[in-house]
This record gives C-alpha cells, sequence and structure tokens, in this order.
C-alpha cells in the first residue's frame, strides 16, 4: 500500500492544453512507483478564469464536481480533498460538507487567506466535526510576500493548529520551495501538524532533519508535481528506515489521520 | 556502468550536508548502482581561490579511482592556465568554473579565454546553473544563477569547446539548445538533475525535441539525494540503447574517450 497525499489533476477549463496527458501522465507513473492511491484536489481553474491560489467560488465548484467525477472513474485509486477559497465563507462551508457528503475525505487550503487568519477557524470547525484532515499550502519560511498567493509558512499555520488541537493539518510539500529546515524548527511542538513529503526539492540531509524534528509518526509520504523526487524519497528511505517505520510513511500514518475507511484497505 | 558527472565532496557552506566524505558518496553509489563519478571540491567554490582545493581533490581521487576529480580553474587568477594544464595532466575528465561564484562575468573576456583553453586542450567545462533551489537559499547567498545567455555566449566563443551544464531546468536547456546552432548545440551536453520527470514530464520532452545525446547522469550527491536521477530515468519510456547512452555513452563521448 503506497498513498501519496499530495496530487493535483487538471480539466477541461484550465489553461492547459495538454491537461489530459498529464493526468494520464500521473495515472501512468503512479502505476510504476505503485501508488496505490492518489489524494488529489483542484485549484479551481489553474488560473483561467480566477488565479489559481485566489479561485472563484464557481471555479472551485467546477473543479470539485470534476474531482468528484474523477474519484468515480477511479474509485480504487483517487481520493479527493474538497479545495475552498476561506474568503468566501459561507460558499467554503457549504462546499466542504457538499464535497464531503458525495465522498471527498479532507480539505485543501492553499494561498488565499492567511493561515492563522481567523477566518479560518470556521473551516477548521466543519473538520474537527467531520474528523477530515486539512492540507494547507505552504511557503517554507516565508520571508516576503510573493505575487499571486497570500502564502503562509509553518509558524502561522502553527497558530491555526494551537487553536484547533482536534484537527489533523497537513504542512504541504517540505520539498516545495522555502527554507525547509526555519519549518521544521516550529513543527517540533505541534503534534496535530504533519510534515507531507512531496515536492521538488531532494536535498541530501532533508529527510534525516525531518525524521529528527517530528519522528517517523508524523511523515507523510507524497508527490505533488514531481512523481520522481517522491519515488527518490521512498527509496532513500528504505535506506534509512526498518520496513515497518516505512510502512507508517508509505501510507499507515495516513491511514490514521483521514475518516476510516477512506482507502479501500483500510 | 553507470556515470554520474555531477558529484560533490567536502561541505557546504550554507547548510549541514551529510555524507560529504569520499568514503560516504562511494557508499552512496554503491546504493543506487553508480560506478564512477566525476566530483568537484565543494568547498573550493566559495573560495577566493578555488584552485586551493585542488590538491585535496586530486589526493582523494587518487586513493578513490571511482573518484574522477573535476578540476576548478579560476580564470581571474594569473597562473590559471597552469592549473589548466595540471588537469590535462592528471587525466581530469573535466574542469569547472563557477564565474557567478568568482565574482566574474560569467559571459566575458576571462571566461571566453577560458573557453578557448579548454578547447585547446580538449576538456569539457563544467558550469552549473544552481547549486540550491533559489527560494531556499540563505540569506547572505546572493551569487546570482548562471545566465543562459552565458551558456550560449561560452558555446559560440570557441568551435572545439564542449560544454557539461549540471542543474538546469527544461526552460533554460531549451532556451540555449534552440539558440544555438546545430553545430554549437552538439558540443553542450546536459546533466539530468534538475530536470522534471512526470506528470509534467519535462526530461521526457527534451528527450523527443533535443535527442538522448546531449543528456548525461548527474545526481548532485550529496547535495541532493542520489535516488532521484534512477527514479527518473526508470520513470522515462526509454530504449535500452537510449538510456545506456545517458547513463555511460554520451559521458565518455563528452570526456573524449
Amino acid at each position: 500500500m503506497l498513498i501519496d497525499v499530495h496530487a493535483h489533476f487538471l480539466h477541461d477549463r484550465t489553461p492547459r492544453t495538454d491537461w489530459q496527458a498529464r493526468n494520464a501522465s500521473r495515472l501512468r507513473a503512479g502505476e510504476r512507483v505503485g501508488i496505490s492511491v492518489h489524494v488529489a484536489s483542484i485549484l479551481g481553474s489553474w488560473g483561467a478564469t480566477s488565479p489559481t491560489y485566489f479561485p472563484s467560488p464557481a471555479d472551485l465548484r467546477y473543479a470539485n464536481d470534476w474531482l468528484l467525477a474523477l474519484q468515480r472513474q477511479h474509485p480504487a485509486r483517487v481520493r479527493g480533498y474538497v479545495a475552498v477559497n476561506p474568503n468566501y465563507t459561507a460558499e467554503a462551508l457549504a462546499e466542504i460538507v457538499r464535497c464531503l457528503d458525495a465522498g471527498m475525505i479532507g480539505i485543501k487550503l492553499a494561498a488565499s487567506r492567511r493561515a492563522n487568519d481567523p477566518l479560518l477557524d470556521p473551516i477548521c470547525r466543519v473538520a474537527a466535526e467531520r474528523g477530515v484532515p486539512i492540507l494547507h499550502h505552504i511557503w517554507q519560511h516565508r520571508r516576503r510576500d510573493y505575487p499571486g498567493q497570500e502564502a503562509s509558512d509553518a509558524r502561522e499555520l502553527g497558530e491555526l493548529a494551537v487553536r484547533h488541537p482536534g484537527v489533523r493539518f497537513l504542512l504541504a510539500h517540505i520539498g516545495g520551495g522555502g527554507d525547509w529546515l526555519h519549518s521544521l524548527h516550529d513543527l517540533r511542538p505541534l503534534t496535530n501538524v504533519y510534515v507531507d513529503l512531496s515536492g521538488s526539492g531532494v536535498d541530501g540531509g532533508m529527510l534525516e532533519a525531518c525524521l529528527d524534528a517530528v519522528g517517523v509518526g508524523r511523515l507523510l509520504w507524497g508527490c505533488d508535481l514531481t512523481i520522481e523526487t517522491g519515488w527518490a524519497k521512498l527509496r532513500y528511505l528504505q535506506h534509512l528506515l526498518p520496513p515497518a517505520e516505512l510502512e507508517r510513511v508509505r501510507w499507515r500514518n495516513a491511514a490514521a489521520i483521514f475518516p476510516p475507511g477512506a482507502f479501500p484497505s483500510d | 556502468m553507470r556515470i554520474d558527472v555531477n558529484a560533490f565532496l567536502g561541505s557546504y557552506p550554507f547548510r549541514r550536508v551529510p555524507g560529504t566524505s569520499p568514503e560516504a558518496v562511494l557508499a552512496a553509489m554503491d546504493r543506487v548502482g553508480i560506478d564512477e563519478a566525476w566530483v568537484t571540491h565543494l568547498p573550493g567554490v566559495f573560495w577566493r581561490d578555488p584552485t586551493e582545493g585542488n590538491a585535496w581533490l586530486l589526493e582523494a581521487t587518487r586513493r578513490h579511482p571511482r573518484l574522477r576529480p573535476v578540476v576548478a580553474v579560476h580564470p581571474g587568477l594569473a597562473d590559471w592556465r597552469d592549473t589548466l594544464r595540471l588537469a590535462a595532466d592528471v587525466g581530469a575528465p573535466a574542469v569547472r568554473a563557477d564565474p557567478t561564484w568568482y565574482g566574474l562575468d560569467p559571459a566575458g573576456g576571462a571566461m571566453r579565454a577560458l573557453a578557448g583553453a579548454c578547447g585547446d586542450a580538449g576538456l569539457p567545462l563544467v558550469l552549473t546553473v544552481r547549486f540550491e533551489d533559489g527560494r531556499q537559499r540563505h540569506p547572505n547567498d546572493h551569487a546570482p544563477e548562471l545566465p543562459a545567455a552565458a551558456v550560449r555566449a561560452l558555446i559560440r566563443s570557441d568551435a572545439r569547446v564542449r560544454l557539461l551544464v549540471t542543474h538546469a531546468d527544461r526552460p533554460f536547456i531549451e532556451e540555449v539548445h534552440f539558440g544555438s546552432t546545430p553545430d554549437e548545440a552538439g558540443r553542450i551536453w546536459w546533466d539530468i538533475c534538475w530536470i522534471w520527470g512526470p506528470p509534467e514530464d519535462h526530461l521526457q520532452a527534451l528527450l523527443g525535441t533535443i535527442g538522448a545525446a546531449r543528456f548525461v547522469l548527474g545526481t548532485g550527491q550529496p547535495l541532493r539525494i542520489p535516488e532521484n536521477a534512477g527514479a527518473k530515468l526508470d520513470l522515462l519510456q526509454l530504449t535500452p540503447a537510449e538510456r545506456a547512452a545517458i547513463e555511460r555513452g554520451n559521458a565518455l563521448t563528452l570526456r573524449g574517450r
């Protein structure tokens, strides 16, 4: 069993004319690597009709519907995070309920609103009620504002996690850009924040530092935009960890934080 | 046989990196099935005189023949031609220069002179676009990344120079390749360590548009885990001949033997 906790798909209303090829490539590479389940999100229209990190409610509904359809098309292989924009509180809450009821298993927050903002509190309350985790996009050690997103870093996510100790948070893509070492210092005491190992970064020493900071029990395997880097980290972890601990990173930790029955062999 | 054309020995100044000794790099090579690695003395890149690391590098590679020395040459220092002769004398597979770290214009007169001398000596010149993702660099780590324009300028500066460019991504490679004549582009080799695999499939696309002959196995280890290069190759749709070329044959062609 191998669960990718950070995947994305494209759809027909994104700017990418190659969207079908990219989706097919993800599934094909997943088969090669042995990914049992891709837990995925779609960030609205990926910029076509609203910005990727500030998606409109209409774009999110279309994307979430598209992902639900993909989940129905691949019932063993695809699971969904419902992606929402916290600036539209009522729409976001309704969309979460609608998509969880339809079979999604988590919530995706990207970079529409800073993670420590009170507007995220009602979303966290729904996550607690429904027992689903929140995958939060992170810029590791955000030193300034970057164009096109209101990114958050581990410290800001940590403030939210402290306010909602009953919610499990996934700190997105530790290898996805920025100073991951800075994030790991913040994560040590945050027992309800898990480290998503995805991202294109494959720095030597990064996985050892993750293990040192949060232990094997809070590591979740994932790929995001680069499946080869996910596979490389998995191969490296085989050298670092005994088989039972590797199993935890491969899927057992994920199975423990998503709702019961979220995965086929769960 | 697999050859890693892009590996390092020694510490990195901006963060702790495990496994930088020759013995540790050899163990990592065994772990991922790499037979030979072309190694750079990493601390020297950041020294005012990077050639001061060459003696240590040559001694380490004498003790460990699977490691081949990529000798550092600083074309802003008066005796740089002596260093180039030394590299040829010891049978180095290539020499390297890191102009943005040396404070040199990467396409300026000194670098052009070095490119020409490398062409004369039959030694490939290694250029590195970056050592780390720009988003994670140390606050005081300010040297610019190597610009693609510099690679185009250097390959045009001498008809015999051969370049090995490491840590380049797809847009960089495409800009240089299609911004060069076929003859020029045919004298540039690219390591695969920074090129994305699926689902974006940048490397697969480049193999289709540029061809497998231009790419060589490079890991960037130990700054990067070497498993990445193997995983990337395992996800490509390659013929055995293409894979063998990337893993070994193209590096031998680049080295000129």
